[in-house]
């Protein structure tokens, strides 16, 4: 079949689409958009979170066929090496990646809590980051990430958030 | 910002004369490590992104069945499935049909029997993932089952079945000291028993393998040592070394589980067969079947001690479950044996470590090796003897713990810092964590699932220390290479650095840019892709890459150095001995630059590449275990502070506090997030991690039914780093990854105890182990 998404603002078209297919291996697949991750392709892990018409979701849960004319957002577009988002900035400085295979999904799942609550607290973090399994760190350095860019989005004119 | 502090102690001062202080981003500071960008991006390319226009899909046929006889295989249905490129069996397989680490015991392909649930048997290239999946399903094995060995200690009586023909023992080790006949006055003993653990890497098993047409490959895999994986696969596909050349990608954690093969020999066999690149991505179901796990142990302890708390003997009994294949069992029985009685003085002991093959799945490697299980039983039993002499917990460890000098159970005397009872002590120091969770429901048992308003919550706090041998023991030639390039371009001084180490998240790539910044004094430090052109660097495993290949690039830019400062000396007459390198000059004794470096250079390079050692170790006598076996021990130590709902039986970690000494932070970061992600490790093997095992089978291979921990279930980790340099290592730096992950576990199993008074013996515990209703 034939799946045509609106992926980071470009129509995007895939052709010859197995119906067993998920969002997730079309992203990495066939358009060429390997960041979202596939750590467990069931689910449970959130290495593989996209917006999909501004929702998060798993994109591994999603089959191909159900994003058919709908807009997906993905790590790729939050910012790219030259024009980091704060998110992604905070990352970096917190320490906050190590194999880096979770951070993808961490970084869409963060961009959305703070969204929606531009200063969150340590529960409201892990509450929000819950559906987002990493191994290597210990989570410790992630909430202080969190923290990092949500301070530097509160005072951009101070160049915190470079 | 989180209620978490991480401080830096105040040790003895590093010794060694780094240079840290002429150079930004060198040894001793946290600079961005290289690949943090690509990594937020999207942009790094792990072995499961890699992608050709024309490759192939392999997937691998596995048996269902834990043991049984393979009668015959049909491949018709297979091949003639549109799609399908090549479907394969061990007949195929066109070198040595069997490889492994240690013993050669593990066949690429199934051959005539299956030892366990998950052995490949055929692998299938095709155009789809899909389609190769559903040939594999249409593969025809005739089996015939056979029963399973499947108790580790029945396994080595002599009526039970055996697993392979030499028998099911895989190593006996023995440790004697002192006189056995001596007992404490006051003894306590137990059954404890570890359950598998699985090391959950994120990033699945994956690869991609291309022909080069001449008959040789390429392959580009997510491994912790490429060298090793180089030997094996050449072994199986019959080829030199210069026939099958290695480059590490992008890998998502490893902790032990990447050090065995997995899809490298299955996806070159295709790639040959078909001529076309064949990529190769295990789900996470085939993962779980795909690497070896964490030996489960069952261990009978025996700990006496006089009056005062000081241990007198102990008799200790380890038996490790090995599974079908030897994988590093033996290693791992070493580790057991050797570290099996704790960081503590005990002049009188008598340790067996078994390890066994069973029809069990394989286990293998895992962060802190043989030392983690028997830390749940030491912990224990010391607690229990605090007890019942009427010591606390810190007391006893502080009134036992190894300090420079002790000397351990195989004579080997301690030869560096060993502070466990500095460790103890600040541990005990730091402030507790508040009670009054009740302010937020969601910080108590059950948390979000709003189970609890504080009723039946009972607070308890555990400590537990760890010790566990850096480096690989017994004789091991363990060594780095590094090749270090120093040359000028566009009037920029650079240096390149290339070592095959893997890097596996640690940030191994960083400390090589720090340490060739420190050394050259040079800012530009470009790492060269990890591959097998240059010699081998050892494993990313037992706490040894800052240590080894860190040594090995420390040596190489001191060749490096010594060099080009010879040349500048020859140059320009000036003694050598007056001249160091400096923020990319050519440096004398006052500082003022002689020549910058890119003039001295112009298009020269000047490059050298080293082998690097760590000091010999030597085998254990097989008698008494007595023997210089290890390099360099790591001492970290756990407080646990948990709330057990005792009604429903669920434990919420409050707190996981660490002291640890590392010798040397080469980067204060990478240390804090190595101590923060090990202490998680173990607090999921306490609370939460185990791969079931029902009659050979693994009943839940999925992140469904194998839980590791979530941010919810992982507490706020205050830490304290002591610098405490081993003048025998580079820098001083002693190894940091494992030795968090031995304690933390056994630090919370001893909060539960205090919480419930339930003495637990078994990990990982289970909800209906402390309501009583199993
Ligand atoms: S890959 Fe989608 S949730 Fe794990
Ligand atoms: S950094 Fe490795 S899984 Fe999170």
């Amino acid at each position: 079949m034939r799946v045509t998404v609106t992926v980071n603002g470009e129509r995007r078209t895939a052709d010859d689409v197995w119906e067993g297919e998920s969002l997730l291996h079309v992203l990495r697949e066939r358009l060429g958009l390997p960041g979202s991750k596939n750590a467990c392709e069931q689910g449970e892990c959130g290495s593989c979170t996209v917006y999909l018409d501004g929702v998060t979701c798993c994109a591994c849960l999603v089959a191909a066929g159900q994003a058919d004319g709908r807009e997906v957002t993905t790590v790729e577009s939050l910012g790219d090496a030259e024009a980091l988002h704060p998110l992604q900035r905070a990352f970096v400085d917190a320490g906050a990646v190590q194999c880096g295979f979770c951070t993808p999904g961490l970084l869409v799942a963060a961009h959305d809590l703070l969204a929606r609550d531009p200063d969150p607290e340590d529960s409201d973090i892990r509450e929000a980051l819950a559906g987002n399994l990493c191994r290597c760190t210990g989570y410790e350095k992630i909430i202080d990430a969190v923290h990092l860019a949500a301070e530097r989005m509160a005072a951009p004119a101070d160049g915190g958030a470079r | 910002m989180t209620d978490t502090t991480s401080g830096f102690g105040t040790g003895f001062e590093t010794l060694a004369g780094a240079r840290s202080s002429t150079t930004e981003g060198g040894v001793g500071t946290s600079p961005e490590r290289p690949d943090g960008v690509l990594k937020v991006t999207g942009d790094f390319a792990y072995a499961s992104d890699l992608w050709r226009d024309d490759m192939l899909w392999g997937v691998t046929l596995r048996s269902p069945h834990p043991h049984a006889r393979i009668r015959g295989i049909d491949l018709t249905e297979a091949l003639t499935l549109p799609g399908v490129f090549a479907v394969l069996t061990h007949e195929d397989v066109p070198g040595r049909k069997t490889y492994g680490l240690e013993h050669q015991d593990q066949p690429v392909l199934a051959i005539d029997t299956v030892r366990y649930q998950g052995e490949p048997v055929a692998l299938v290239a095709a155009d789809h993932p899909e389609v190769a999946r559903r040939a594999a399903a249409r593969i025809a094995v005739d089996y015939e089952l056979l029963e399973p060995v499947t108790d580790a200690v029945a396994a080595l009586a002599p009526e039970s079945p055996q697993v392979h023909a030499a028998g099911n023992l895989v190593r006996h080790v023995k440790v004697r000291r002192g006189d056995r006949t001596v007992r404490g006055e006051v003894v306590v003993s137990g059954d404890y028993e570890v359950g598998m653990q699985d090391q959950a890497f994120l990033g699945p098993e994956s690869g991609l393998a291309v022909p080069d047409g001449l008959g040789g490959v390429d392959l580009l895999v997510a491994t912790q040592w490429l060298h090793v994986d180089q030997r094996q696969v050449c072994s199986a596909l019959g080829l030199r070394p210069d026939q099958v050349r290695l480059q590490l990608a992008g890998v998502g954690g490893a902790f032990g589980g990447r050090e065995d093969l997995s899809m490298h020999v299955h996806g070159c066999l295709l790639a040959l067969h078909t001529g076309k690149p064949v990529k190769m991505v295990y789900n996470r179901e085939e993962s779980f079947f795909g690497h070896v796990h964490r030996h489960p142990a069952r261990m009978h302890y025996e700990y006496g001690a006089d009056r005062d708390g000081r241990l007198v003997h102990a008799t200790v009994t380890i038996h490790l479950d090995g599974g079908a294949y030897a994988s590093s069992t033996p290693a791992v029985v070493g580790n057991a044996g050797t570290m099996g009685l704790g960081p503590y003085e005990i002049p009188n002991v008598e340790v067996d470590c078994f390890g066994a093959y069973t029809n069990n799945p394989p286990c293998g490697a895992m962060r802190g090796f043989g030392s983690v299980q028997a830390a749940f039983a030491i912990e224990a039993v010391m607690d229990r003897l605090a007890d019942a002499v009427g010591l606390d917990p810190v007391e006893i460890r502080v009134r036992n713990g190894f300090h420079e000098g002790s000397v351990a159970p195989t004579g080997q005397v301690v030869d560096s810092a060993a502070p466990v009872a500095e460790l103890m002590q600040r541990l005990q120091a730091m402030p507790l964590p508040p009670g009054g969770a009740e302010l937020d429901l969601r910080r108590l048992p059950g948390g979000v699932s709003n189970t609890t308003h504080g009723e039946g919550v009972r607070r308890g706090v555990g400590y537990a220390v760890a010790y566990k041998n850096v480096g690989f023991s017994e004789g091991f030639d363990d060594y780095s290479t590094a090749r270090v390039r120093l040359f000028a371009a566009g009037g920029v001084p650079m240096v390149t650095v290339h070592t095959a180490a893997a890097e596996v998240g640690q940030g191994l790539v960083t400390v090589e840019q720090q340490i060739a910044r420190t050394e050259l004094g040079v800012d530009v430090v470009v790492l060269a892709a990890k591959d097998t052109q240059v010699g081998s660097a050892g494993s990313s495993s037992a706490s040894r890459q800052t240590y080894v290949t860190g040594g090995a690039v420390k040596a190489a830019c001191e060749s490096v150095r010594r060099l080009t400062l010879t040349m500048a000396a020859t140059r320009l007459g000036r003694d050598v001995d007056d001249l160091r390198l400096e923020h990319g000059d050519v440096v004398d004794r006052t500082g003022g630059t002689v020549v910058a470096l890119a003039d001295l250079l112009g298009d020269a390079a000047v490059e050298d590449t080293v082998e690097w050692r760590h000091r010999t170790t030597y085998p254990i006598d097989p008698e008494t275990g007595q023997g210089d076996a290890h390099v360099q021990y790591a001492f970290a130590a756990h407080r646990a502070v948990v709330d057990v709902d005792v009604e429903l039986g669920l434990v919420k970690v409050v707190e996981l506090a660490c002291t640890q000494d590392v010798g040397k932070a080469v980067n204060p970061q990478a240390v804090v997030g190595q101590i923060q992600g090990g202490s998680t490790q173990g607090l999921g093997l306490a609370l939460m991690e185990e791969i079931q095992v029902v009659d050979g089978k693994v009943t839940n291979p999925s992140f469904t039914d194998y839980l590791i921990p979530t941010i919810l279930d992982v507490p706020p980790m205050p830490i304290e780093v002591l610098e405490y340099a081993d003048p025998h290592a580079p820098y001083g730096v002693r190894g940091v990854g494992e030795a968090p992950t031995i304690s933390s576990g056994p630090a919370v199993l001893a909060a539960v105890r205090a919480a419930t008074g339930i003495d637990v013996r078994r990990v990982p515990v289970r909800p209906e182990d402390l309501t009583g209703t199993r």
